[in-house]
């Protein structure tokens, strides 16, 4: 592994708060090429890549320690009972909640959400009722609540965003009513890179006493998160977007909430006793976690914390910054591209459009440069509506990102320009 | 390189910066919109159909440069031909960019200057950016009073998730 100490930048002398060239040797993938170029990954907002420390800790409990959680008497039923909880653990800690029963293992940030429509939701909101989220939600964060309100003829309700992308919080305040059962946000924008002011949000929605919910997909990889220093009531994230392997994330809840909410599915592990005529709940967070989990995810999840945790989320804030800050001066230097998102607090996501140019024929003459973006409407097509484009070029970044990367996506950015105009 | 000069030939780019028959079309008796969720693209196809003859044709919308090209060779190769002849066209086409043709069919000459789409074969996410005038034409031609979306007449192929 990797010892990160502060490097010295070359080009401009300052000092660096990761050791970029050493840690992106932690990463099998990065060292391949694409189309015979190296790659240059710049999706991360949509997923990042594994470091080996990851993938070994999934192979490892393949090979030496995989059995089943929670039931057997044996001994890899044991050592994989054990691995799967000291991976909770670790994210507990991540995260910094009260207690690890608070931590529920889901298969992302989207069943996270799910979970506490379907069952906190079904629970609290009848007829009339309202929920608010923001105009610059990930379809995961519209949909669920969609389904919800028409199940229960209830009223999604909507605090706009600016111009700039940033959500106009000065508006909470009078969406709120004696109806309101849940506010539902982002932390970070997937589309826009805008960072939400979830405290204050938090604290105008606790002031009329509404819960607040929080979809920390684009933030947990990104910046250092404290769900109680928050004061959220519910915060989902998801596994793959934060180095670790697909197929897991996690809900936090406050226990209080998990304690009062049904369980989400039926089936084993989430009871304690069954006859036909009763069956008990198990005690959290097993309530939630019916049927056999992903266990190797879930240890791979606690490796990714780990890796995380040893660099230090804090220094990756600042790298994913001064990177963000040096990508959007070199884009804007370009004729005729145009940022989109341009709030005063941003981090990791610099979406942008070419006029003439679609971005999907940027992206596809940048695949050919080995350069990986997203290009679409990100699911998030309320925003791209607000803006009045169809789609939009996104570069998102990780802690292994580097200025040279960002040169070869200028670079790229420019053949773009002389092949469409 | 090679691939991405295939793909956006000269013909191609320059029917997306000037699409031919582009715009409302007057006295159109059918017509349809498609949707790419993908790239979210919209383009509607307005056809003057009489006695099963394409007599007229037109479309508008915004694409990439793929489909704004399709849409634009598109609607020259059909215009006057009858109906049962364009969606033959399009079968052709189809096999064409999706690399189901066998040696015969790849210099079709029925296909005529649509062929300068065979590179798209080897980029299978931008097959429905090709297609979506197609399909959208083919729902006008059949009446079809509702909006075609590539993900239910392609496939999902590539993304339409992941945040």
């Amino acid at each position: 592994m990797s010892t990160v100490l502060p490097a010295r930048d070359r080009s401009e002398g300052r000092h660096l708060p990761l050791d970029v060239e050493a840690l992106r040797r932690d990463f099998p993938i990065l060292a391949r090429k694409v189309h015979g170029r190296p790659l240059v990954y710049l999706d991360n907002a949509a997923t990042t890549q594994k470091p080996e420390s990851v993938i070994e800790a999934v192979a490892h409990m393949y090979r030496h320690s995989y059995g089943n959680v929670h039931r057997g008497v044996h001994q890899l039923s044991v050592e994989a009972t054990d691995a799967c909880e000291q991976a909770r653990e670790k994210v507990r800690a991540f995260v910094n909640a009260a207690e690890a029963r608070e931590i529920v293992f889901v298969r992302g940030t989207t069943e996270g959400i799910n979970l506490v429509a379907q069952t906190f939701g079904r629970q609290r909101v009848h007829e009339g009722d309202e929920i608010v989220i923001t105009a610059l939600e990930h379809h995961s964060n519209i949909v669920p609540w969609q389904l919800l309100c028409d199940e229960k003829k209830a009223h999604l309700k909507v605090l706009p965003i600016d111009r700039t992308g940033e959500v106009r919080v000065e508006e909470l305040e009078r969406l709120l009513t004696p109806r309101t059962r849940l506010v539902s946000v982002a932390h970070v924008s997937n589309a826009l890179g805008t960072l939400l002011p979830v405290r204050r949000i938090v604290e105008i929605a606790h002031a009329r006493g509404v819960p607040v919910a929080i979809d920390g997909a684009q933030a947990v990889p990104r910046l250092a998160v404290d769900v109680r220093e928050i004061g959220c009531d519910f915060y989902a994230f998801s596994s793959h977007k934060m180095y670790g392997p697909t197929g897991v994330g996690v809900l936090y809840g406050r226990e209080e909430l998990l304690e009062a909410m049904p369980p989400y599915q039926g089936g084993g592990d989430m009871i304690s006793s069954v006859t036909f005529e009763k069956t008990t709940w198990n005690v959290l967070p097993y309530k939630f976690e019916a049927g056999t989990p992903d266990i190797a995810g879930a240890i791979g999840l606690g490796a990714a914390v780990d890796y995380l945790t040893r660099i230090g989320v804090e220094n990756v804030t600042a790298h994913e910054e001064e990177l963000l800050d040096y990508a959007t001066r070199s884009l804007s230097a370009l004729p005729g591209l145009t940022v989109i998102g341009t709030a005063r607090e941003k981090i990791g996501v610099l979406s942008f459009t070419m006029a003439g140019i679609h971005p999907h024929d940027i992206g596809t003459v940048l695949d050919q440069e080995g350069i990986a973006i997203r290009t679409g409407h990100h699911c998030a097509q309320p925003v791209m509506e607000f803006f009045g484009i169809p789609a939009t070029a996104r570069a998102s970044l990780a802690l292994y990102n580097t200025r040279e990367e960002i040169d070869a996506l200028t670079e790229g950015l420019r053949k773009v320009e002389r092949m469409f105009r | 390189m090679g691939e991405l000069r295939e793909l956006y030939q000269e013909v191609i780019l320059d029917h997306s910066k000037r699409p031919r028959n582009f715009g409302e079309l007057a006295g159109a008796n059918r017509r349809a919109e498609g949707y790419n969720p993908l790239c979210g693209d919209r383009e509607t196809v307005f056809v003057r159909l009489e006695d099963d003859v394409l007599e007229d044709i037109g479309f508008r919308g915004t694409g990439c440069a793929i489909s704004t090209a399709s849409a634009s060779m598109m609607t020259d190769a059909v215009k006057g031909r009858t109906r049962a002849e364009a969606e033959a066209l399009f079968e052709c086409f189809h096999r064409l960019i999706t690399g189901q043709d066998g040696e015969k069919e790849r210099g079709a000459p029925e296909l005529g200057k649509l062929t300068v789409f065979s590179g798209v074969r080897e980029f299978p996410v931008r097959v429905k950016c090709a297609t979506l005038p197609w399909h959208t034409l083919k729902a006008a031609l059949a009446g079809v009073d509702r909006t075609v979306s590539t993900e239910l007449t392609e496939g999902p192929k590539a993304e339409s998730g992941g945040g």
